[in-house]
């Protein structure tokens, strides 16, 4: 930790290949610093063969540059991106499970499902299962008023997000290392 | 051998085998176990051409290969077998993951039928491994073999080396495999080999010709890319004084005019003093580790620091730099090369070294290396006259502490590769197994381990692998019948209470006696010199004990957390300039 330096959210992008322990590798590098990650997601991109991980935590500038670098290092990662807020468009996704009969008595309903553009995944005379995309604000401030309706599961997933620049850098990378194998190989 | 086929399948330890002798491998260090028998059991119909070394302990394993890599330049093979003899390779991995040494590590694994059932002797390799590792793979199928092995070696060798492990099921050695082996020199997520930026260079060499009081910060990667003609030509033309870091030692013989010692905590006052009034620094594959910057706040302010290394995280990591040139130290110093401008002697900067060298040889080296009569022994006088004995043309290697800091300090170095130390971990125990591994590797040259008689009993069994195979190894046990660095460290920072570190020690000459290797014990200084030449001459192991003055301390000295200009010249006294 750089003792001066702020604090602020970082999004880390981590593009790989799908190997075994490869998450384990890029957390690694988090607990050798005492760094808490925030959220996880990982799935394969639009890439194949390419897995892509993404990661936020809070950090100052300085030791997440040097995260970057050491995640980066790992014989498996591709490429990592950093990000701040400001640099992404994110979203993450939230599921409330609640009571259908308290939520049918309510007579708020429709106003909470129009005013948090919430879509019904599923209901049973049992329960209604909903969900809820957004940053973590809102879906929190649905989680707060659904606590009210008798709330029986929630959960909610780690962001996904795009970066704001029209360069999908990437593939532009990829491309690279097709050259690079093309020359030395 | 007819190559695998599907007309000609072998099974998977015979694949290995092979695998390993086309990558060139021609010596392996191991421990044989249940889960890697098959291994051992096709190694059987390989010996003449695959020498396998008969370690103690498998520790000895990993740090004879890290001394074979180190002495030789070849990547370092070590086999072992699962659960606690993957376990104790642990140190090892991490010693060479720290000091950039390349190593092949295959370890045995229970069947992939009962991974992840708390199988006997099966261990989470991989998971334990991959924080201290360049790469970890574990192969559960015989066919993935080739392809492990192929990797492995290209990750080991390439780019900054390291240690690789490759974890093999029981089932994997004893399917069967058809397809050869086939080497690989390139994978897309990784590349080894960045070419170093015109640009940057061009920016480096302005700033290195304006320069006015310019030092060379010279580290290991100079060796490891062989560079050492280059640093030794780049200097002369600019008349830049060079400075070696602790793992740099040898790649500047010790006697250039321009070569002015070494970096660091125990280093010498003149690079030291140097690096805080220079105006550029110029760190060609090092990575200003916190041993040799003291307080990184208070690091070199006066300079431009050019920062040359083929690992990128390295830039910045501990010291900003002015530029980073991302490249090997060789192909970046022959671009360079050619676009700095040829300097005249620099008279006032050298000037500062010749005032520290003449306070260091008076504060320092006079009553380290001058005592004389009946007065106890000094580590420092002893390296001073086996290096000299020598003529110092033997690979020093070392243990950890203050043998380690006295060996860096005393020993001349006229060819590269020529010191083998612990450095970014610091491994007690490193010394003998290392040395037996430089031996191996270099059966041409005269090979001494300087080593504490606390490091010594670290690993001591190996004195086995030495008797087994005659290894030609000069041992040296510096015995003060203390933990002598952390002695010092407790006199100097703890108020002399000494917790711990008194030791009763074996005899040392019945041990060596009991291995049936020659040794004798110097008590007196006048025995000295003939124990040396009597070492020296001996053609075989030989063991020489020597009794050192328990209170001696490795000197200068910058005090932890102090800046590198800050010099303790002995407990009392700090460096006046």
């Amino acid at each position: 930790m750089s003792p001066n330096a702020p604090r602020q959210l970082f999004t880390l992008i981590v593009f790989s290949e799908n190997s075994v322990g490869l998450l384990n590798q890029v957390s690694n590098v988090f607990t050798r610093r005492g760094l808490n990650l925030e959220d996880v997601s990982a799935s394969p991109s639009s890439i194949p063969g390419v897995h892509k991980l993404t990661l936020t935590c809070w950090a100052d500038l300085p030791t997440m540059e040097k995260v970057v670098k050491q995640i980066e290092k790992r014989i498996d990662v591709l490429k990592v991106h950093l990000y701040t807020d400001d640099d992404i468009v994110y979203q993450e996704i939230a599921l409330y499970k609640v009571s259908t009969q308290r939520l049918l008595e309510e007579q708020y309903l429709e106003s909470i499902i129009r005013q948090f553009a919430v879509r019904i995944l599923e209901m049973t005379p049992e329960y209604t299962v909903l969900e809820k995309a957004g940053h973590r604000d809102e879906t929190k401030a649905l989680f707060d008023v659904l606590k009210q309706y008798d709330l029986r599961q929630f959960v909610r997933s780690g962001r996904v997000c795009v970066s704001k620049s029209p360069i999908e850098y990437i593939d532009q990378f990829l491309e690279e290392q097709e050259i690079r194998h093309n020359s030395e190989c | 051998m007819e190559p695998i086929s599907k007309e000609n399948p072998v099974s998977g330890a015979n694949a290995l085998i092979r695998a390993l002798l086309e990558e060139g491998v021609d010596t392996v260090f191991g421990y044989p176990g249940g889960t890697i028998l098959p291994v051992y059991d096709a190694l059987y119909d390989w010996q003449d051409q695959l020498r396998h070394i008969l370690v103690r302990h498998e520790q000895g394993a990993t740090h004879a290969a890290e001394g074979y890599a180190r002495a030789t330049g070849k990547v370092g093979v070590v086999i072992v077998t699962s659960g606690p003899g993957a376990a104790n390779v642990i140190t090892g991995l991490s010693d060479a993951m720290m000091d950039s040494t390349p190593l092949v590590v295959i370890t045995g694994q229970v069947g992939a039928q009962y991974l992840g059932s708390d199988a006997f002797q099966e261990t989470d390799v991989i998971g334990i491994t991959q924080p201290i590792t360049k790469w970890s793979i574990q192969v559960r199928k015989p066919e993935e073999i080739n392809d492990a092995v192929a990797r492995a070696f290209f990750i080991a060798r390439s780019g900054r080396p390291g240690p690789v492990v490759i974890d093999i099921s029981k089932d994997a050695q004893t399917g069967m495999v058809t397809t050869p082996f086939k080497p690989i020199n390139f994978i897309r997520s990784y590349n080894p080999t960045p070419h170093p930026d015109e640009e940057k260079i061009r920016a480096a060499a302005a700033i290195i010709n304006e320069a006015e009081r310019p030092m060379i910060l010279a580290g290991q990667g100079v060796a490891i890319s062989g560079a050492e003609e280059l640093l030794r030509e780049f200097a002369e033309k600019t008349q830049i004084p060079v400075a070696s870091t602790l793992l740099g030692l040898s790649v500047m013989p010790s006697d250039h005019p321009l070569y002015k010692g070494m970096l660091g905590m125990h280093g010498n006052i003149g690079p030291n003093v140097a690096t805080n009034r220079a105006d550029v620094l110029i760190g060609i594959g090092m990575r200003f580790d916190d041993r040799v910057t003291g307080d990184a706040s208070k690091y070199a302010p006066d300079a431009k620091i050019i920062h040359i290394d083929i690992d990128a995280m390295e830039f910045d990591k501990v010291v900003a730099s002015t530029i980073a040139v991302h490249g090997d130290a060789a192909e970046t110093l022959g671009k360079l090369l050619p676009l700095v401008e040829s300097h005249e002697r620099r008279d006032e900067w050298m000037s500062l070294f010749d005032r520290c060298d003449a306070s260091e040889r008076e504060a320092v080296l006079e009553p380290e290396l001058g005592r004389k009569g009946d007065a106890p022994m000094t580590i420092g006088e002893v390296a001073a006259a086996i290096s000299r004995a020598a003529g110092h043309e033997a690979i020093a290697v070392t243990d950890v502490g203050q043998n380690q800091m006295m060996s860096a300090r005393y020993f001349r170095f006229k060819s590269p590769r020529s010191f083998i130390s612990s450095g970014g971990l610091g491994t007690m125990g490193f010394g003998l197994p290392a040395a037996i591994g430089a031996k191996i590797g270099r059966p041409d040259r005269t090979v001494v381990c300087m080593m504490g008689d606390g490091g010594f009993q670290m690993t001591m069994q190996e004195l086995g692998t030495i008797m087994q195979y005659g290894v030609g190894t000069k041992m040296v046990i510096l015995n003060n019948n203390f933990l002598g660095n952390v002695r010092q460290w407790q006199q100097l920072f703890f108020h002399r209470r000494f917790s711990q570190t008194p030791m009763i020690n074996p005899d040392f000459m019945e041990i060596s006696h009991a291995y049936g290797i020659p040794s004798c014990q110097v008590t007196e200084r006048a025995q000295l010199e003939p124990a040396i030449r009597r070492m020296l001459d001996h053609d075989g192991p030989f063991l020489m004990e020597v009794a050192i003055d328990p209170t001696d301390m490795v000197f200068p000295m910058v005090p932890p957390g102090s800046p590198v200009s800050h010099l303790m010249l002995n407990p009392d006294t700090v460096f006046e300039p």
